[in-house]
Protein backbone atom coordinates (compact mmCIF):
# COMPACT_ATOMS: atom_id res chain seq x y z
CA UNK A 1 0.00 0.00 0.00
CA UNK A 2 1.34 3.36 -1.02
CA UNK A 3 1.92 5.68 1.92
CA UNK A 4 1.06 8.66 -0.31
CA UNK A 5 -2.58 8.30 -1.24
CA UNK A 6 -5.19 10.90 -2.16
CA UNK A 7 -6.57 11.10 1.37
CA UNK A 8 -3.21 12.02 2.85
CA UNK A 9 -2.58 14.48 0.03
CA UNK A 10 -5.92 16.15 0.70
CA UNK A 11 -5.16 16.49 4.42
CA UNK A 12 -1.93 18.35 3.69
CA UNK A 13 -3.60 20.49 1.03
CA UNK A 14 -6.21 21.52 3.61
CA UNK A 15 -3.48 22.42 6.10
CA UNK A 16 -1.57 24.38 3.43
CA UNK A 17 -4.65 26.38 2.44
CA UNK A 18 -5.52 27.22 6.04
CA UNK A 19 -1.94 28.32 6.78
CA UNK A 20 -1.71 30.46 3.66
CA UNK A 21 -5.03 32.19 4.25
CA UNK A 22 -4.36 32.65 7.98
CA UNK A 23 -0.91 34.12 7.35
CA UNK A 24 -2.15 36.53 4.69
CA UNK A 25 -5.15 37.53 6.83
CA UNK A 26 -2.82 38.33 9.74
CA UNK A 27 -0.55 40.46 7.55
CA UNK A 28 -3.58 42.25 6.04
CA UNK A 29 -4.99 42.78 9.53
CA UNK A 30 -1.69 44.23 10.76
CA UNK A 31 -1.59 46.56 7.75
CA UNK A 32 -5.24 47.49 8.28
CA UNK A 33 -4.62 48.40 11.92
CA UNK A 34 -1.70 50.62 11.01
CA UNK A 35 -3.56 52.18 8.09
CA UNK A 36 -6.72 52.96 10.07
CA UNK A 37 -4.73 54.15 13.10
CA UNK A 38 -2.99 56.76 10.95
CA UNK A 39 -5.64 57.57 8.34
CA UNK A 40 -9.04 56.79 9.95
CA UNK A 41 -10.45 60.30 9.55
CA UNK A 42 -9.23 60.89 6.00
CA UNK A 43 -11.38 60.42 2.93
CA UNK A 44 -10.37 58.36 -0.08
CA UNK A 45 -12.07 58.56 -3.45
CA UNK A 46 -12.66 55.28 -5.27
CA UNK A 47 -15.22 56.71 -7.71
CA UNK A 48 -12.70 57.42 -10.42
CA UNK A 49 -10.08 54.97 -11.57
CA UNK A 50 -6.49 56.10 -11.76
CA UNK A 51 -4.64 52.79 -11.29
CA UNK A 52 -2.94 52.29 -7.93
CA UNK A 53 0.55 53.84 -7.40
CA UNK A 54 3.36 51.98 -9.11
CA UNK A 55 4.92 50.64 -5.88
CA UNK A 56 1.78 48.56 -5.17
CA UNK A 57 1.88 46.74 -8.50
CA UNK A 58 4.65 44.17 -8.00
CA UNK A 59 6.43 42.24 -5.26
CA UNK A 60 9.63 44.31 -5.39
CA UNK A 61 7.78 47.61 -5.15
CA UNK A 62 5.61 46.40 -2.29
CA UNK A 63 8.58 45.10 -0.27
CA UNK A 64 10.40 48.38 -0.79
CA UNK A 65 7.38 50.37 0.40
CA UNK A 66 6.94 48.12 3.45
CA UNK A 67 10.48 49.02 4.54
CA UNK A 68 9.59 52.72 4.50
CA UNK A 69 6.71 52.05 6.94
CA UNK A 70 3.89 52.29 4.36
CA UNK A 71 0.85 50.52 5.89
CA UNK A 72 -0.98 50.16 2.60
CA UNK A 73 2.05 48.27 1.32
CA UNK A 74 1.77 45.91 4.33
CA UNK A 75 -1.85 45.21 3.30
CA UNK A 76 -0.74 44.65 -0.29
CA UNK A 77 1.95 42.23 0.92
CA UNK A 78 -0.77 40.20 2.68
CA UNK A 79 -2.83 40.19 -0.51
CA UNK A 80 0.14 38.96 -2.52
CA UNK A 81 0.60 36.14 0.02
CA UNK A 82 -3.06 35.30 -0.58
CA UNK A 83 -2.54 35.18 -4.36
CA UNK A 84 0.45 32.89 -3.80
CA UNK A 85 -1.57 30.46 -1.63
CA UNK A 86 -3.37 28.59 -4.46
CA UNK A 87 -0.11 28.60 -6.43
CA UNK A 88 1.64 26.95 -3.47
CA UNK A 89 -1.25 24.50 -3.26
CA UNK A 90 -0.76 23.44 -6.88
CA UNK A 91 3.01 23.20 -6.38
CA UNK A 92 2.41 20.92 -3.41
CA UNK A 93 -0.05 18.78 -5.37
CA UNK A 94 2.65 18.37 -8.00
CA UNK A 95 5.03 17.00 -5.36
CA UNK A 96 2.24 14.75 -4.09
CA UNK A 97 1.59 13.24 -7.51
CA UNK A 98 5.32 12.64 -7.91
CA UNK A 99 5.26 10.66 -4.66
CA UNK A 100 2.12 8.82 -5.79
CA UNK A 101 3.89 8.05 -9.08
CA UNK A 102 0.82 9.22 -10.97
CA UNK A 103 2.19 10.30 -14.35
CA UNK A 104 -1.11 11.55 -15.80
CA UNK A 105 -1.75 13.91 -12.91
CA UNK A 106 1.88 14.89 -12.73
CA UNK A 107 1.60 16.26 -16.28
CA UNK A 108 -1.80 17.90 -15.68
CA UNK A 109 -0.60 19.57 -12.47
CA UNK A 110 2.63 20.74 -14.12
CA UNK A 111 0.59 22.43 -16.85
CA UNK A 112 -1.55 24.25 -14.27
CA UNK A 113 1.51 25.33 -12.28
CA UNK A 114 3.29 26.59 -15.41
CA UNK A 115 0.27 28.72 -16.33
CA UNK A 116 0.05 30.17 -12.81
CA UNK A 117 3.75 31.03 -12.65
CA UNK A 118 3.63 32.54 -16.14
CA UNK A 119 0.72 34.79 -15.19
CA UNK A 120 2.37 35.86 -11.93
CA UNK A 121 5.84 36.70 -13.24
CA UNK A 122 5.75 37.08 -17.01
CA UNK A 123 2.71 39.09 -18.00
CA UNK A 124 2.70 42.83 -18.35
CA UNK B 1 -17.37 58.96 4.20
CA UNK B 2 -14.16 58.66 6.21
CA UNK B 3 -11.78 55.73 5.73
CA UNK B 4 -12.99 54.19 9.01
CA UNK B 5 -16.70 54.34 8.09
CA UNK B 6 -16.04 53.16 4.55
CA UNK B 7 -13.92 50.24 5.75
CA UNK B 8 -16.63 49.16 8.23
CA UNK B 9 -19.40 49.31 5.64
CA UNK B 10 -17.41 47.42 3.01
CA UNK B 11 -16.49 44.83 5.64
CA UNK B 12 -20.18 44.22 6.51
CA UNK B 13 -21.25 43.91 2.86
CA UNK B 14 -18.35 41.58 2.12
CA UNK B 15 -19.11 39.33 5.11
CA UNK B 16 -22.64 38.80 3.79
CA UNK B 17 -21.35 38.16 0.26
CA UNK B 18 -18.79 35.67 1.56
CA UNK B 19 -21.43 33.73 3.44
CA UNK B 20 -23.66 33.46 0.35
CA UNK B 21 -20.69 32.63 -1.83
CA UNK B 22 -19.63 29.71 0.33
CA UNK B 23 -23.19 28.38 0.71
CA UNK B 24 -23.78 28.24 -3.02
CA UNK B 25 -20.33 27.55 -4.41
CA UNK B 26 -20.56 30.79 -6.37
CA UNK B 27 -17.73 32.55 -4.57
CA UNK B 28 -18.28 35.93 -2.94
CA UNK B 29 -16.87 37.96 -5.83
CA UNK B 30 -19.94 37.99 -8.01
CA UNK B 31 -21.93 39.56 -5.18
CA UNK B 32 -19.17 41.93 -4.03
CA UNK B 33 -18.60 43.62 -7.40
CA UNK B 34 -22.20 44.76 -7.99
CA UNK B 35 -22.55 45.71 -4.30
CA UNK B 36 -19.46 47.95 -4.36
CA UNK B 37 -20.34 49.60 -7.65
CA UNK B 38 -24.12 49.94 -7.16
CA UNK B 39 -24.27 50.75 -3.42
CA UNK B 40 -21.02 52.68 -2.91
CA UNK B 41 -20.22 54.00 -6.38
CA UNK B 42 -16.77 52.41 -6.49
CA UNK B 43 -15.18 52.32 -9.95
CA UNK B 44 -15.78 48.89 -11.50
CA UNK B 45 -12.05 48.26 -12.02
CA UNK B 46 -11.24 48.72 -8.33
CA UNK B 47 -14.27 46.55 -7.47
CA UNK B 48 -13.08 43.83 -9.84
CA UNK B 49 -9.58 43.88 -8.32
CA UNK B 50 -10.91 43.64 -4.77
CA UNK B 51 -13.44 40.96 -5.69
CA UNK B 52 -10.80 38.84 -7.40
CA UNK B 53 -8.69 38.89 -4.24
CA UNK B 54 -11.71 38.07 -2.10
CA UNK B 55 -12.53 35.18 -4.41
CA UNK B 56 -9.18 33.58 -3.58
CA UNK B 57 -9.83 34.04 0.15
CA UNK B 58 -13.33 32.51 -0.06
CA UNK B 59 -12.15 29.59 -2.06
CA UNK B 60 -9.09 28.76 0.01
CA UNK B 61 -10.79 29.39 3.37
CA UNK B 62 -13.83 27.25 2.63
CA UNK B 63 -12.03 24.64 0.55
CA UNK B 64 -9.82 23.72 3.48
CA UNK B 65 -12.90 22.72 5.48
CA UNK B 66 -14.51 20.81 2.57
CA UNK B 67 -11.34 18.93 1.71
CA UNK B 68 -11.18 17.52 5.23
CA UNK B 69 -14.83 16.53 5.18
CA UNK B 70 -14.27 14.57 1.96
CA UNK B 71 -16.80 16.29 -0.31
CA UNK B 72 -14.46 17.79 -2.88
CA UNK B 73 -12.73 15.69 -5.54
CA UNK B 74 -9.08 16.74 -5.89
CA UNK B 75 -8.63 14.95 -9.24
CA UNK B 76 -11.70 16.44 -10.89
CA UNK B 77 -10.49 19.79 -9.58
CA UNK B 78 -6.95 19.46 -10.89
CA UNK B 79 -8.00 18.08 -14.28
CA UNK B 80 -10.51 20.88 -14.84
CA UNK B 81 -8.07 23.53 -13.61
CA UNK B 82 -6.08 23.00 -16.83
CA UNK B 83 -9.17 24.38 -18.57
CA UNK B 84 -9.98 27.20 -16.15
CA UNK B 85 -6.43 28.59 -15.88
CA UNK B 86 -5.86 28.65 -19.66
CA UNK B 87 -9.25 30.31 -19.95
CA UNK B 88 -8.38 32.81 -17.22
CA UNK B 89 -5.22 33.88 -19.08
CA UNK B 90 -7.18 34.29 -22.29
CA UNK B 91 -9.88 36.22 -20.42
CA UNK B 92 -7.41 38.61 -18.78
CA UNK B 93 -5.91 39.40 -22.21
CA UNK B 94 -9.32 39.78 -23.86
CA UNK B 95 -10.45 42.11 -21.06
CA UNK B 96 -8.52 45.02 -22.55
CA UNK B 97 -10.02 44.49 -26.00
CA UNK B 98 -13.71 43.70 -25.46
CA UNK B 99 -16.38 46.15 -24.27
CA UNK B 100 -17.50 44.91 -20.84
CA UNK B 101 -21.03 46.12 -21.57
CA UNK B 102 -21.49 43.40 -24.20
CA UNK B 103 -19.85 40.75 -22.02
CA UNK B 104 -22.02 41.74 -19.06
CA UNK B 105 -25.15 41.10 -21.08
CA UNK B 106 -23.93 37.74 -22.38
CA UNK B 107 -22.88 36.71 -18.88
CA UNK B 108 -26.22 37.86 -17.48
CA UNK B 109 -28.05 35.65 -19.98
CA UNK B 110 -25.85 32.68 -19.11
CA UNK B 111 -26.62 33.22 -15.42
CA UNK B 112 -30.36 33.49 -16.07
CA UNK B 113 -30.19 30.11 -17.75
CA UNK B 114 -28.21 28.76 -14.79
CA UNK B 115 -30.85 30.00 -12.34
CA UNK B 116 -33.59 28.35 -14.41
CA UNK B 117 -31.94 24.94 -14.75
CA UNK B 118 -30.71 24.93 -11.17
CA UNK B 119 -34.13 25.65 -9.68
CA UNK B 120 -35.66 22.79 -11.72
CA UNK B 121 -33.16 20.24 -10.45
CA UNK B 122 -32.26 17.28 -12.64
CA UNK B 123 -33.54 13.75 -13.22
CA UNK B 124 -31.80 11.10 -11.14
CA UNK B 125 -30.24 8.93 -13.83
CA UNK B 126 -26.78 8.44 -12.42
CA UNK B 127 -26.47 4.85 -13.64
CA UNK B 128 -25.22 3.98 -17.13
CA UNK B 129 -23.22 5.82 -19.80
CA UNK B 130 -19.84 5.88 -18.13
CA UNK B 131 -17.23 7.96 -19.90
CA UNK B 132 -14.07 5.94 -20.71
CA UNK B 133 -12.09 9.18 -20.39
CA UNK B 134 -13.34 9.59 -16.82
CA UNK B 135 -12.07 6.10 -16.14
CA UNK B 136 -8.61 6.84 -17.51
CA UNK B 137 -8.41 10.05 -15.50
CA UNK B 138 -9.69 8.35 -12.34
CA UNK B 139 -12.34 11.03 -11.90
CA UNK B 140 -15.03 8.96 -10.23
CA UNK B 141 -15.13 9.02 -6.47
CA UNK B 142 -17.25 8.86 -3.36
CA UNK B 143 -18.50 11.27 -0.73
CA UNK B 144 -19.83 10.81 2.82
CA UNK B 145 -23.59 10.13 2.64
CA UNK B 146 -26.16 9.30 5.29
CA UNK B 147 -25.54 5.58 4.90
CA UNK B 148 -21.79 5.45 4.45
CA UNK B 149 -19.75 6.51 1.39
CA UNK B 150 -21.78 7.19 -1.76
CA UNK B 151 -20.05 6.24 -5.01
CA UNK B 152 -20.53 8.30 -8.18
CA UNK B 153 -19.42 8.09 -11.82
CA UNK B 154 -18.42 11.01 -13.99
CA UNK B 155 -19.61 11.47 -17.57
CA UNK B 156 -19.30 13.96 -20.49
CA UNK B 157 -15.71 14.81 -19.57
CA UNK B 158 -14.98 16.75 -22.79
CA UNK B 159 -18.14 18.85 -22.48
CA UNK B 160 -17.22 19.60 -18.88
CA UNK B 161 -13.71 20.65 -19.89
CA UNK B 162 -15.10 22.97 -22.57
CA UNK B 163 -17.53 24.59 -20.16
CA UNK B 164 -14.72 25.03 -17.65
CA UNK B 165 -12.61 26.77 -20.29
CA UNK B 166 -15.51 29.18 -20.76
CA UNK B 167 -15.85 29.64 -17.00
CA UNK B 168 -12.13 30.41 -16.73
CA UNK B 169 -12.32 32.94 -19.57
CA UNK B 170 -15.21 34.76 -17.87
CA UNK B 171 -13.31 34.65 -14.58
CA UNK B 172 -10.28 36.37 -16.11
CA UNK B 173 -12.47 38.78 -18.04
CA UNK B 174 -14.72 39.96 -15.21
CA UNK B 175 -12.55 39.27 -12.16
CA UNK B 176 -14.97 36.77 -10.68
CA UNK B 177 -14.59 33.14 -9.63
CA UNK B 178 -17.41 32.13 -12.02
CA UNK B 179 -18.41 29.42 -9.58
CA UNK B 180 -21.90 29.38 -11.14
CA UNK B 181 -20.58 28.08 -14.45
CA UNK B 182 -18.23 25.68 -12.71
CA UNK B 183 -21.11 24.15 -10.80
CA UNK B 184 -23.15 23.84 -14.01
CA UNK B 185 -20.28 22.14 -15.80
CA UNK B 186 -19.88 19.54 -13.05
CA UNK B 187 -23.43 19.18 -11.80
CA UNK B 188 -25.36 19.39 -15.10
CA UNK B 189 -22.86 18.16 -17.70
CA UNK B 190 -20.57 15.76 -15.88
CA UNK B 191 -23.27 14.53 -13.47
CA UNK B 192 -21.16 15.02 -10.40
CA UNK B 193 -23.36 15.07 -7.24
CA UNK B 194 -24.41 18.62 -6.32
CA UNK B 195 -22.51 18.84 -3.04
CA UNK B 196 -19.36 17.49 -4.65
CA UNK B 197 -19.84 20.00 -7.51
CA UNK B 198 -20.21 23.01 -5.23
CA UNK B 199 -17.29 22.09 -2.99
CA UNK B 200 -14.95 21.12 -5.85
CA UNK B 201 -15.94 24.35 -7.60
CA UNK B 202 -15.05 26.30 -4.45
CA UNK B 203 -11.74 24.49 -4.40
CA UNK B 204 -10.97 25.39 -8.04
CA UNK B 205 -12.04 29.03 -7.83
CA UNK B 206 -8.89 30.09 -5.96
CA UNK B 207 -6.57 28.60 -8.55
CA UNK B 208 -8.57 30.11 -11.42
CA UNK B 209 -8.59 33.53 -9.76
CA UNK B 210 -4.85 33.32 -9.02
CA UNK B 211 -4.25 32.81 -12.75
CA UNK B 212 -5.58 36.30 -13.48
CA UNK B 213 -4.75 38.02 -10.16
CA UNK B 214 -1.11 38.57 -11.13
CA UNK B 215 -2.25 40.35 -14.28
CA UNK B 216 -4.74 42.50 -12.33
CA UNK B 217 -2.05 43.38 -9.78
CA UNK B 218 0.23 44.75 -12.48
CA UNK B 219 -2.61 46.65 -14.12
CA UNK B 220 -3.10 48.50 -10.81
CA UNK B 221 -6.65 47.19 -10.22
CA UNK B 222 -5.88 45.95 -6.70
CA UNK B 223 -6.20 48.92 -4.29
CA UNK B 224 -4.98 47.73 -0.86
CA UNK B 225 -7.20 50.00 1.26
CA UNK B 226 -10.32 48.78 -0.57
CA UNK B 227 -9.33 45.13 -0.98
CA UNK B 228 -8.51 44.90 2.75
CA UNK B 229 -12.08 45.06 4.18
CA UNK B 230 -13.37 43.06 1.20
CA UNK B 231 -10.88 40.25 1.76
CA UNK B 232 -11.30 40.12 5.56
CA UNK B 233 -15.10 40.38 5.36
CA UNK B 234 -15.47 37.75 2.66
CA UNK B 235 -13.12 35.41 4.50
CA UNK B 236 -15.10 35.71 7.76
CA UNK B 237 -18.42 35.26 5.95
CA UNK B 238 -17.20 32.28 3.95
CA UNK B 239 -16.07 30.46 7.08
CA UNK B 240 -19.58 30.85 8.54
CA UNK B 241 -21.16 29.80 5.24
CA UNK B 242 -18.98 26.71 4.94
CA UNK B 243 -20.15 25.49 8.37
CA UNK B 244 -23.76 25.52 7.22
CA UNK B 245 -23.26 23.27 4.18
CA UNK B 246 -23.03 19.84 5.74
CA UNK B 247 -26.39 20.24 7.47
CA UNK B 248 -28.13 22.09 4.61
CA UNK B 249 -30.56 20.26 2.34
CA UNK B 250 -29.67 20.03 -1.35
CA UNK B 251 -33.15 21.33 -2.28
CA UNK B 252 -32.75 24.45 -0.16
CA UNK B 253 -29.25 24.96 -1.58
CA UNK B 254 -30.64 24.83 -5.10
CA UNK B 255 -33.23 27.50 -4.33
CA UNK B 256 -30.67 29.81 -2.70
CA UNK B 257 -28.42 29.20 -5.68
CA UNK B 258 -31.18 29.97 -8.18
CA UNK B 259 -32.25 33.11 -6.31
CA UNK B 260 -28.76 34.57 -6.04
CA UNK B 261 -27.92 33.77 -9.64
CA UNK B 262 -31.21 35.26 -10.86
CA UNK B 263 -30.70 38.58 -9.08
CA UNK B 264 -27.14 38.79 -10.35
CA UNK B 265 -28.24 38.02 -13.89
CA UNK B 266 -30.72 40.91 -13.98
CA UNK B 267 -28.11 43.22 -12.51
CA UNK B 268 -25.54 42.23 -15.12
CA UNK B 269 -27.97 42.75 -18.00
CA UNK B 270 -29.24 46.11 -16.72
CA UNK B 271 -25.67 47.32 -16.20
CA UNK B 272 -24.67 46.09 -19.64
CA UNK B 273 -27.51 47.90 -21.38
CA UNK B 274 -26.73 51.09 -19.41
CA UNK B 275 -23.11 50.77 -20.49
CA UNK B 276 -24.05 51.52 -24.10
CA UNK B 277 -25.48 54.95 -23.27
Amino acid sequence: MNRWDDAKLEQIVAWLLISGVALSALVVLAGATGFLWNHAGERTDYHTFHSVPRQYRDVGGVLGAVKTGDWRAVIQLGLILLILTPIARVAFSLAGFVLERDRTYLVLTAIVLAILIYSFVATQ
Amino acid sequence: MTNLEFTGLVFAISALAGCLGALTGLGGGVVVTPALTLLLGVDIRYAIGASLVSVIATSSGAAAAYVREGYSNIRIGMFLETATTIGALLGAYLATRTPTAILGIIFGLVLLHAAWTSSRGRPRDLAGNEDPLADRLKLSGSYPGERGPQHYNVTHVKTGWGLMFGAGTLSGLLGIGSGALKVIAMDQAMRVPFKVSTTTSNFMIGVTAAASAGIYLRRGYIEPALAMPVMLGVLGGSLIGARQLVGAKVRVLRWIFAGVVGVMAIEMIVNGVRGFK
